[in-house]
């Protein structure tokens, strides 16, 4: 059943790239929705041109995720869609939104007042989503999701998200989101205003981050929920702060100093850090009390051909990212050059 | 569910055929020069951009929704379906990335280049769209299992996915999706060459649209004829519903319209044609048909909903092999076919063709299977989800698509006609 453990810890890698890059799709709608001052123009012009081309691409990882926790771990996958029906409900009618109006909102060509309106849709539903997430994986974490036999409906499908701590929980994923979209932003513009600007944001969100886990521990604590006893009793809990704290440091040092690439990569290990630390508090179960790794794992034939697809699909995926992002991400990303196709090199004659 | 399917389809569907147009045109340009060719993709291209992004959210949508409506079915179902669904998932990743480089890499890469990622995503789009009917139609003929206790045991996520219906299902789409892309842009431009028979823009766009559209519709009528030999053989019940044949018999007719009437049992007013369906069901005039009769009612599926929307997507492909006919027909005597009056108006007029015939065809695979959700293993009453309330989900996401769908066909309005970057004398040749 090893094999059931190593595709747990794929799906987590997968969930894992979301956050880092889908994530820091939504915390730019995040930005987009603060965007304030005289270069606010600037800024959202910046972060759609960061966005675009990717955001689709980023967007799959989650679809990666939940089609990988059906076919491997299909008694969870029906688990969560039950207790978290509601939740689940608002976070793609969030999906939805976002991704509908950015893109309405970058082909809408007749720059017209509905424009804005789609800006508006775009960044708002950027920021709901993300706690809504938050919210069903603080309820998750808290175990609270056993589904009670015969209970109103209220106990059955509200209470378990509708708590403080969920909440926390929630709010650290949009505050990590967003300190991500900032301090990736730094590396992306070029203009020193709009650097500025960015770091800002960025020293802003790693403090809301700060606050946020802060609560998070401090409400799952207060009601010794098994999570927050592990995260911090376990044999692997001290080198584990340490490391988060030794990241957290080196990101805020470094965009003190202005050493955006360092940055970049310090606060990615810290958001990653932050999550295999819940990964870790939590194993080995997948829904606390109700279905483990081992109880919840498709028949062994399954998962062998399910990570045979995923080392053929590795062939072709890794390739096609690395080409994604350098083309995109390697050079200079003005924030007044918007793409234009009339530009294109056709052959020559 | 079925309302985000049938959401979902047509942007699939778009998804599928119009990158093999986009890449058709760049490879004009590339190959002529001609700045029409390269004018034509990149309009094509920001239509596609939009209908892409409401695909992706609405396919998100629907890998929840399995689970948000189908628990028991996900929990039964995922060990021995999800392969495809995972290889689907790599699908997605590639079509995603390269459509990404395509759309904003026009002045990034070289031309070579650019129409490679192109290629990519036309590819990557088919195959995403036949990974996820190797699903479906596992539901419709399962294999690759056995009951132990009620429990699926011994699974074969292989045999699964290769199971008896997904030949024909997966090539019958596939083809559906550019038949209807193919028609529906050939419409379109039809229409707009009515006004203006000698638009060069214009008819270069029916150029490339016939050329997909014109082998899909020809070969359609083909692998719906495969379809329906299948549906006889493995699923009679479906076939009965199909053809509202209510009695077993041998040499049955093929009724074409007609309403059934469940009460009664009977289907009136159908133009009947003797011994055919005998004949296209099993290739002999002479053959048994097994008719509702031979299954306990609680086991039919909706009869007149199958039997009309089967009729609509005959009735529909028909049409869009004649229309196809009628430009090779021009084609060959004239070398001219814009200058056609009558087939302008009739291709505009069969610009929705394919979309309905393809939602009429999912309704005849879906409905017809009901009451079953897996063919003969598990009923649909028995997937559903324990959630109550279940109407407020679906007034809300239909409003929502709805809502969509205005804007969709506002922008691509907006984005397609009334933009003109193109300068006078490139409209005339
Ligand atoms: C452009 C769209 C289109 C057109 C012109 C046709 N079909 Fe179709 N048909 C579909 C689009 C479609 C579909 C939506 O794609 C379906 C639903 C499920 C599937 O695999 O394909 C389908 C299903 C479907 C089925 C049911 C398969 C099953 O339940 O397993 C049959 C028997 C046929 N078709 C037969 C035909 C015939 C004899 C046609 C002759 C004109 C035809 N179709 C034209
Ligand atoms: C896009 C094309 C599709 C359309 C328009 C469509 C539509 C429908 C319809 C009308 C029903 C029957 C509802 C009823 O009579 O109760 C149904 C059932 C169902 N279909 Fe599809 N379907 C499509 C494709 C698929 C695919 C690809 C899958 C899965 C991989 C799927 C999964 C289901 C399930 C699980 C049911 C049973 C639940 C129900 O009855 O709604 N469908 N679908
Ligand atoms: C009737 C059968 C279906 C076909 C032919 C089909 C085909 C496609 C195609 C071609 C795309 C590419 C995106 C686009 O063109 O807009 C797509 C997107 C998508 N589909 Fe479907 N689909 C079907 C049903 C389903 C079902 C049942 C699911 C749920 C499990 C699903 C999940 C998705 C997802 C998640 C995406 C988004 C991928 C992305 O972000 O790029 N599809 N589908």
């Amino acid at each position: 059943m090893t094999l059931a453990y190593l595709l747990a810890g794929v799906t987590m890698v997968a969930l894992n790239a979301y956050v880092l890059l889908g994530g820091a799709d939504f915390g730019a709608g995040v930005w987009d929705l603060l965007a304030r001052g005289p270069r606010a123009a600037r800024q959202r012009a910046a972060i759609e041109q960061g966005i675009g081309p990717i955001w689709e691409a980023n967007h799959v990882w989650v679809i990666l995720v939940v089609v990988l926790l059906f076919t491997c771990f299909p008694p969870v996958y029906a688990h969560l869609s039950v207790a978290l029906h509601i939740p689940i409900s608002v976070m793609l009618v969030g999906i939805v939104l976002r991704g509908s109006a950015f893109t309405f909102r970058a082909y809408d060509s007749t720059n017209s007042p509905v424009q804005k309106y789609w800006g508006r849709i775009f960044s708002i539903s950027s920021t709901i989503t993300p706690v809504v997430l938050g919210v069903c994986v603080g309820s998750l974490v808290s175990g609270a999701l056993a589904l009670p036999v015969n209970a109103s409906f209220a106990a059955t499908y509200v209470m378990p998200w509708l708590t403080p701590f969920a909440f926390a929980v929630g709010f650290l994923t949009l505050a990590v989101f967003a300190f991500l979209a900032a301090v990736y932003l730094t590396v992306e513009v070029k203009e020193p205003e709009l650097q500025e600007d960015f770091r800002r944001m960025a020293l802003g969100a790693a403090v809301a981050v700060g606050i946020c886990a802060g609560a998070a521990l401090f409400l799952g604590r207060a009601s010794k929920l098994g999570v927050t006893e592990a995260l911090l009793t376990r044999a692997w809990a001290v080198p584990f702060q340490l490391f988060t704290a030794a990241t957290a440091i080196t990101t805020i040092v470094a965009l003190l100093r202005r050493r955006y690439a360092l940055a970049r990569l310090a606060a990615g290990a810290q958001v990653s850090a932050l999550m295999w630390g819940w990964a870790g508090a939590q194993f080995p179960a997948l829904v606390p009390g109700v279905h483990t790794i081992e109880s919840a794992a498709a028949p062994f034939i399954t998962l062998k051909l399910v990570s045979l697809g995923l080392l053929g699909g590795a062939v072709v995926l890794v390739p096609s990212l690395w080409y994604l992002f350098r083309v995109f991400k390697s050079d200079t990303l003005s924030a007044f050059e918007r793409v234009d196709t009339a530009e294109y090199r056709g052959p020559k004659h | 569910m079925a309302l985000s399917l049938g959401f979902h389809i047509i942007f699939a569907v778009i998804g599928i055929g119009m990158p093999a147009l986009m890449v058709l045109a760049e490879r004009k340009w590339l190959k002529t020069g001609d700045p029409v060719w390269l004018d034509l993709a990149k309009r094509w291209s920001k239509g596609t951009a939009i209908l892409f992004a409401v695909g992706a959210v609405s396919g998100t949508v629907l890998s929840f929704e399995l689970g948000l409506l189908w628990p028991k079915f996900m929990e039964y179902a995922g060990p021995i379906i999800g392969m495809p669904f995972s290889l689907e998932g790599f699908a997605f990743f590639t079509e995603a990335i390269f459509l990404g480089i395509y759309l904003y890499g026009w002045t990034k890469l070289s031309s070579r280049a650019h129409w490679w990622a192109g290629v990519a995503v036309a590819v990557s789009g088919t195959v995403s769209g036949i990974f996820v009917v190797f699903a479906n139609a596992w539901m419709n003929a399962p294999t690759g299992f056995e009951i132990v206790n009620g429990k699926p045991t011994n699974i074969d996520p292989i045999a699964a996915m290769l199971n008896p219906a997904a030949f024909h299902q997966t090539l019958h789409m596939t083809i559906a999706a550019f038949a209807t892309t193919g028609i529906a842009v050939a419409g379109i431009h039809a229409w707009m060459l009515r006004k203006n028979p000698r638009d060069h823009f214009h008819r270069s766009a029916l150029h490339i649209a016939l050329l997909v559209a014109i082998p899909a519709s020809l070969l359609q009528p083909l692998s719906g004829d495969i379809s329906a030999k299948f549906v006889a053989k493995w699923q009679p019940a479906k076939l009965a519903a199909m053809e509202g044949q209510f009695e077993t018999e041998r040499g049955a007719p093929l009724r074409i319209g007609g309403i059934p009437n469940e009460t009664t049992r009977e289907t009136k007013y159908a133009l009947e044609i003797p011994k055919a369906l005998s004949f296209l069901a099993f290739a002999d005039l002479n053959a048994e048909v097994k008719g509702l009769d031979a299954f306990p009612e609680e086991e039919w599926p909706p009869v007149a909903i199958t039997h009309f929307a089967f009729q609509i997507m005959i009735g529909l492909g028909s049409l869009m092999m004649l229309a196809c006919l009628w430009v090779l027909l021009l084609w060959w005597r004239k070398r001219e076919v814009a200058e056609s009056r009558p087939l302008l108006t009739f291709l505009a007029l069969l610009t929705p063709a394919g979309f309905i015939a393809v939602e009429a065809g999912w309704i005849v695979t879906e409905v017809g299977r009901q009451p079953w959700i897996v063919y003969g293993f598990m009923r649909t009453k028995d997937a559903l989800t324990p959630m109550p309330g279940l109407v407020i989900p679906l007034v809300g996401i239909s409003l929502l698509y709805l809502f969509l769908g205005v804007v969709v066909v506002y922008l691509l309005h907006a984005q397609i006609f009334k933009t003109k970057p193109m300068t006078e004398e490139m409209r005339t040749p």
